[in-house]
Formats: C-alpha cells, structure tokens, sequence
C-alpha cells in the first residue's frame, strides 16, 4: 500500500439530462427525485457510485484489481470462477472456530483492497467480528443537486401487446396496455465529491485509481444509456488539487468558486448551452491548490 | 483544557436514532459522538481524546424524506479467506438480488448548521514528547487552513459538511430561540470493552437553541 496517492482532491461534478429520469424516487412511484421544498432535482450518491462501478467493471472485464464487488444482476455470470491472488495461509481456516479479532482480518482485508476497485475507493463494510470492522473508502461523493427547479412531466405511453391470455380476452383482441414513463425536459446537476489522502492511504487507493475515478466520472454515462435516462452527460469536472495531504484551503471555498448561472433572458433552460459556466476566480486559487484538467 | 469551537453546516444529515435504524429517522440535532467525530477528522491521535461541551443550533430545524436502494448484506469474511486460500470462488454481491437489495426510507435533516464547542484531554496513550499545546496548534493550525484527514460529515459520508474554526473574538450569531425536550439521546459508544462496545446514553435539552453536554463520567451519562 506504499504508492497510495499523496494528495487532497475535492471536485465539482456537473451533469445534465435530457428528456429523461436520472435518477427515480422509490418512494414517488420512480418519479423523478425532487426536493419538495425547492423543487430542485436530487441525484443520491449510491446512483453516481454505481455508474463509477458499472464503467469500472465494464472497462477492465472484472478482472483483478480491478474486479467490482458490488455488482447488478445484469452480469450473470455467477457462475464462473476465477483464480485469485492466493496468499497462503491455510491454518486459518482450520484455527477459525472462534474469530477473534486481529488473527486474518487485516490480511482479509487488504486483500480485499488490492482486487477489488470498488472496496478500496468507496469501501465496504465486511463483517470481522470485531466491532465494525469496515473500510472506510478514500472517496466520499454528496448528494447532486440541479442548478434550478425542475419539472418532472408525466407521459403517457401504448404497449401493442398485453402480457397474459386472461388481459387479451378481456379486451377481445384489442390488445393494448397503457403505462406511464416521467421525464425531466432539462436539469443540470452538481454533486461534490472529495478524496482523503490519509484515507487512501489505508486502501492503497493509487494515482492510476484515481486517473480511472476521472475517467469514469467523465464517461460514466456514455455507458448507461437506457429508456429511462433520456439524455444524460458529464458536461464539467473540476478538480482542485491540494499540494498538501491534508489540503491546503476549505473545500466549501474552492466549490463556492464553480458557478453555473442562467444566461441573461432565459427562464426556462432547455440544454447547456442556456448557462454560463465558470470557476471563479480561475487564477486567484489559494496557495497550494491548482485545477485539475482531467 | 481548552476550548475550540467549529461551525459545521450543510444540506442534509442524518443523526442515526439507534431505535430506529432500519429506515433511518435523524435525531433533531446532531449527536455529541457525531460532533466528537468531527473534531477527529481533522485532528486526532491515539494520545487524545476529544469531549464535546456544548452544541448551537443555528438553523431551524427541518427535515426531508429520501428512499433509496441499498445492499444489506455484509461481505463475508469467511468467502474471502476460503477465496485466499484456495485460489477461487466468486465473490461479487449482486444487487438485483431480492435477497440482499433493500428499499430504506431515510427521515433526514436539511439546511442544517451547529457551533460545536469541544477539548480534549491527553490519555494514557500519550508520549513523552506528546504535549497539549503542540496537539492545540497542530488543530488550530488544521482547521484554520480547512485541513482535514477526511472531509467531516453529518451523521452519514455523504452528507459532507462544509466547517471553520470560529475565532474566540468574533461577534457570534445567535442560536435560535427555540427550546425542546430531546428527549433520550446517544451521547458516544463506550470502547473500553473494544470487543463489546456499549452505547450511552443522556438526557437532552435545547434551551434557546443550546445543548449543552455532560461529561463523559458525569452521573447524566447512563449506560
């Protein structure tokens, strides 16, 4: 875990979509997430987390280190197994009978790590028997949150088909069903996202992990398109570096300077190009801390 | 020991009530064991051990319904050492699996913001070049320039917090005016027994925005 990365990150994610849902509330019958109280659109963390994973996993085949411990059903080779980096150590299975904490955990645990992307940026939580024995990732993303309100429309739509024998007699061969899709007409997103150097520390979270954190934020949608999301992309991600582990400014200073404000006349925004994006003030950054272009 | 004060704020927050954990319900203002945690994201070692004195509620306290899908499983130690040693299995969580995917409502806080007052004490962990004064700086020094070993969060990581070190001289704003029962509250877990911890527990008071804390060993504090 000696090439872990040596520097403080904080970032301003900012994405769109189009005519589609990014992101549905279980609790609204997958409507659009929408905070009542504003009416700005709420994208959770797990949501981005999961397309980081899905890029990952699909980029490196799931191959160790690169393998994705959380997973969707939609890879469903379960079946198959693969050799793994074996370390040796075959007494503590025969000594396990009452875990104590310290024996392999540690062992376990960094194993874990050195495979699996996903466990050493975002970490997991794995059962050791002491008390929370977890992994505490070096990646920690927020809530995204659209720039304006957002209206979530309701539509319409056929099916020329109905599922079962009993719905076709019913409706004497007429055979047609009716479901309801929600789309956002325009939203453009902002999630903030930090990376702690102490943390990656502890992950072996490396600099080649985090050009791939970048590269996947990046592409992350390019390879998630769906019915539901419409149009979605990354438009903007701005990373601040820090020259120190610990970070050199307040992160809530340096996401203050990333502004997106609707043009001069429009009420509506309907694409990007309805906002002036920048980084305010791009050349006055605080001392030790420099934008990334990723 | 002295006394530092941070204010922390951000959008959302979710101060787990440990009765009500599977859909998770905030308590209504953060917890001591949570303000204590922000203090050790930005400084913390084995020679020292932060106390919170007292929490400021500075924004009215407002909440937001959020459902989200999680995992509830844990990965198992066992799969991974059989996986170690034999050199195969499969160990990826699917999760569109019925049995592990969950739907969890949260009842969280929104638009929150605290002054946190806090100090620490040295323990028996501390060596001989361990002083007070050198860990007072090394925080003052941290958290002036927004240093952090990880960015604090309220309650859960993704509700990251932004915070500042709030100078002794600053004209400060006042808490709201509103007083409540909080009723029973966590105050921290106690990790004497580390393979066992158990939780504490305190009665809570908001007088005119302000909670203040008893001491950790003070007869307030139950188990």
């Amino acid at each position: 875990m000696s090439n872990a990365i040596q520097n403080r990150y904080d970032f301003v994610l900012l994405f769109d979509v189009q005519d589609g849902n990014p992101n549905g509330d279980p609790d609204a019958g997958n409507l659009p997430r929408v905070d009542a109280e504003t009416g700005k659109g709420l994208v959770t963390d797990v949501c981005l987390k999961r397309k980081v994973r899905n890029y990952v996993g699909l980029k490196h085949s799931e191959q160790p280190p690169y393998e994705i411990y959380i997973k969707e059903k939609a890879v469903l080779n379960k079946q198959h197994e693969r050799a793994y980096v074996a370390i040796g150590a075959e007494d503590v299975l025969k000594d396990d009978k009452k875990r104590k904490g310290g024996d392999k955990v540690g062992e376990a645990r960094d194993w874990m790590c050195a495979n699996f992307y996903d466990v050493r940026t975002f970490g997991a939580v794995m059962s050791t028997g002491i008390n929370c024995g977890q992994v505490r990732g070096p990646v920690q993303m927020t809530f995204a949150r659209s720039i304006d309100p957002v209206v979530a429309l309701e539509h319409s739509i056929t099916r020329m088909a109905v599922a079962t024998e009993a719905e076709a007699e019913k409706q004497d061969g007429d055979n047609r069903t009716m479901g309801r899709k929600f789309t956002v007409p325009y939203g453009l997103y902002a999630a903030h996202g930090f990376v702690s150097a102490p943390l990656a520390g502890q992950t072996g979270f490396s600099e080649d992990d985090l050009a791939l954190l970048w590269e996947s934020l990046n592409n992350m949608f390019e390879h998630d398109r769906s019915a539901a999301r419409g149009m979605m992309a990354t438009r903007n991600l701005v990373v601040f570096k820090h020259e120190s582990n610990m970070g050199n400014a307040p992160a809530h200073e340096l996401f203050e300077r990333v502004q997106a404000k609707l043009k001069d006349g429009v009420t509506a925004p309907r694409s990007y190009t309805d906002y002036n994006v920048s980084v305010n003030p791009k050349n006055d950054l605080p001392n030790g801390v420099s934008i990334l272009e990723v | 020991m002295k006394n530092f004060c941070l204010e922390v704020w951000g959008d959302f927050a979710c101060f787990t009530r440990p009765e009500m954990k599977v859909e998770r319900v905030s308590y209504d203002v953060i917890t001591p064991s949570s303000a204590r945690a922000m203090f050790e994201a930005i400084l913390w070692k084995p020679a020292i051990r932060w106390h919170v004195h007292k929490i400021e509620v500075l924004e009215p306290i407002r909440w937001i319904n959020v459902r989200r899908n999680e995992v509830g499983a844990v990965i198992s130690e066992r799969n991974i050492k059989t996986a170690m040693n034999t050199g195969k299995g499969s160990l990826g969580l699917y999760v569109d699996d019925p049995k592990v995917r969950q739907q969890r409502a949260g009842l969280f806080l929104r638009d929150v913001k605290y002054r946190i007052h806090a100090g620490f004490e040295m323990t028996e962990r501390a060596g001989a070049g361990d002083t007070p004064v050198k860990f007072a700086e090394m925080f003052e020094r941290r958290a002036a320039k927004g240093q952090c070993f990880n960015q604090p969060y309220l309650g859960c990581r993704e509700f990251a917090a932004g915070f500042r070190l709030v100078d002794a001289k600053e004209k400060l704003a006042h808490p709201i005016s509103e007083s409540r029962d909080l009723g029973w509250m966590l105050f921290d877990m106690d990790y004497s027994d580390t393979k066992d911890p158990k939780p504490l527990f305190f009665r809570a008071e908001m007088k005119d925005g302000v909670v203040d804390v008893p001491a950790f060993d003070s007869e307030e504090v139950r188990g």
